[in-house]
């Protein structure tokens, strides 16, 4: 009897931790919504900040964060990709392999702030791009690697091995069977892995700091090689070293809907998808 | 047209091979990079002063390097954040994995995923706007924005590392194992408890200290909500300035290659080692306690 009531007890607080998560999550983007939603306007959306930011609205830093996502998966994707087919294609076990993986492992560890530093010291003053959308992007696309190579990988695992015997059987080279068979089969799991990593470098901040964004900027970037807001950059910079903390926190709280939105959605959606995906692979 | 094919296939594997070693490359170019940028503050300050030194003033006259009122803080926010986050991380994985049916599973995981996803600067911002002033009332405060807020919001983004890892440790313990301990009558959680957690031991370390990893790297959090206070904590609710807080609130207003500069770089430093300390830890515990079948039980 006691026995059985224990285990009730603990249960019954596993369950209670499991909820802690999800009220965490829903109180925090609640609270973000509550607060958010009047300021998030039309004008809001599409007009550049006004008033030593103070009215107007986030037009530079949306256009900002899309492009520096879409810059990082552009370097990390084709990288992360072959990556993943030479781990999961090619290499056999051994020393070599072991070192590649702690690689990965470790380079996923990496704090942020110190892909900052690494991409101010390499990107910005080595190669002497400045601090630009480039520079950023790379940053961001080297942090978001691991993922990319991560989610490749299950995608190449999934993929049935019948599908590369069949291939190989007809006389299709390795190299052919990666190519036209394996990668087109694992494409819509590396495309998961690929949102995953765009909304994973949208809402990065400190890579950006030094790299990419900048405090100020009304006009959309003409080039690759400018300046350029971002949405979490915008977000830190109001809330902390803004002229009029206090007179902008719905411009705060709108941004901060707008940051979280298009993140959150973009994870939702790549969670959706791939449930999907591995139903069907069942 | 034959050997047009294989050198092809030759090329395409060398050049595969050769991305493979991207990551590792960048590993290492991380550190070159923060190395060259980061020891010419050594010509300034002796190493022991440096990560012993007790003041932090970069900016005074005459300057003081000290880093370890910076390296305590990191420390302190990373363990309360891990009494934190360990708990919940850990029992949320058994939840998960044992007792929650397929339904809810299906529901809690992407939760947890999306929690992972929060941006930290919308983390820090919370910590700023509910969390520091709920805390400043209830208790009293100087200030809400201090060591204890911190933690508290760290430990959030590190439950779902610390929960995902886990659970795949828990997930993977062979059933055979739990059959066998619940046909000698034990119930349910007495083969959570004694069974199916000492398998996954290995896995659950690992979890938890690449989820302090996370913690010990996290910036914007600490940058927000820490306080910034660059003095060695003597209480829960003092205001600290945790070393990536310090990096990113300074650089740019550090004269380029600098005293200052470098000395961010050194701490640069100092933040990736400890990282890479952990996350080196973690491997070895992954590779070298791994539970293969039961035969190592």
């Amino acid at each position: 009897m006691i026995r059985k009531l224990q285990q009730h007890v603990f249960f019954n607080l596993f369950r209670a931790a499991a909820t802690v998560n999800a009220a965490a999550l829903i109180l925090l983007t609640g609270f973000i919504l509550l607060k958010g939603w009047r300021a998030v306007t039309w004008t809001f959306l599409t007009q550049p900040p006004l008033d030593s930011m103070t009215r107007g609205g986030i037009l530079p830093c949306i256009v900002g964060t899309l492009v520096l996502s879409l810059g990082a998966m552009g370097v990390a994707m084709p990288v992360g990709v072959a990556s993943a087919v030479y781990l999961n294609e090619y290499a056999c076990g051994g020393r070599l392999l072991r070192i590649i993986r702690l690689g990965i492992n470790n380079l996923a560890g990496v704090p942020s702030i110190v892909f900052g530093l690494f991409g101010l010291s390499f990107f910005v003053i080595y190669l002497k791009i400045g601090v630009s959308i480039l520079a950023g992007a790379l940053t961001l696309g080297v942090m978001t690697l691991p993922v990319m190579i991560g989610a490749t990988e299950e995608a190449l695992k999934a993929v049935p091995d019948t599908y590369r015997e069949a291939s190989l059987a007809l006389g299709a080279t390795k190299f052919q069977t990666i190519f036209r068979v394996v990668l087109p089969a694992a494409m819509p799991g590396i495309l998961t892995g690929g949102i995953l990593g765009l909304s994973r470098a949208a809402g990065e901040t400190a890579p950006i700091m030094f790299t990419a964004a900048v405090f100020f900027r009304p006009d959309l970037p003409e080039s690759i090689f400018d300046e350029i807001m971002a949405l979490p950059y915008h977000i830190y910079v109001l809330a902390t070293a803004g002229t009029e903390i206090e007179k902008t926190r719905p411009l705060q709280y709108g941004t901060s809907l707008v940051l979280i939105a298009l993140v959150l959605g973009m994870t939702l959606a790549a969670i959706l998808y791939r449930t999907r995906l591995r139903r069907r692979m069942r | 047209m034959n050997l047009n094919r294989r050198w092809i296939e030759k090329g395409m594997q060398w050049g595969l091979f050769l991305t493979a070693f991207a990551s590792i490359s960048v590993l290492v170019m991380i550190a070159f990079f923060l190395f060259t940028e980061g020891l010419p503050i050594f010509k300034k300050v002796s190493l022991k002063a440096f990560l012993f030194g007790q003041y932090w003033y970069p900016t005074a006259d005459p300057t003081d390097f000290g880093i370890f009122p910076l390296i305590v803080a990191s420390l302190a926010v990373t363990l309360l954040s891990a009494l934190i986050a360990v708990p919940l991380g850990v029992m949320t994985a058994i939840y998960l994995a044992e007792v929650a049916s397929f339904r809810v599973r299906e529901i809690v995981k992407p939760v947890v995923e999306m929690l992972a996803a929060l941006p930290s600067v919308v983390i820090g911002f919370f910590g700023m706007v509910v969390m520091a002033p709920l805390l400043q009332n209830t208790f009293e405060l100087a200030t809400g924005l201090n060591l204890f807020n911190a933690a508290l919001m760290l430990a959030f983004m590190a439950v779902p590392t610390i929960c995902s890892i886990s659970e795949d440790a828990i997930y993977s313990v062979p059933n055979n194992l739990r059959e066998a301990s619940l046909a000698l009558g034990a119930t349910h959680w007495e083969t959570i408890i004694r069974v199916v957690l000492p398998a996954s031991i290995s896995g659950i370390s690992t979890a938890v200290i690449l989820g302090m990893s996370r913690s010990i790297g996290e910036t914007m959090v600490v940058l927000m909500v820490a306080g910034g206070s660059a003095m060695v904590p003597a209480a829960l609710f003092d205001p600290v300035r945790p070393m990536p807080a310090s990096i990113a609130a300074e650089m740019a207003e550090a004269p380029f290659r600098g005293d200052h500069y470098h000395a961010l770089f050194a701490t640069g430093m100092v933040l990736f080692g400890f990282t890479l300390l952990f996350n080196i830890i973690a491997d070895i515990i992954a590779n070298k306690y791994r539970q293969v079948g039961e035969a190592t039980l």
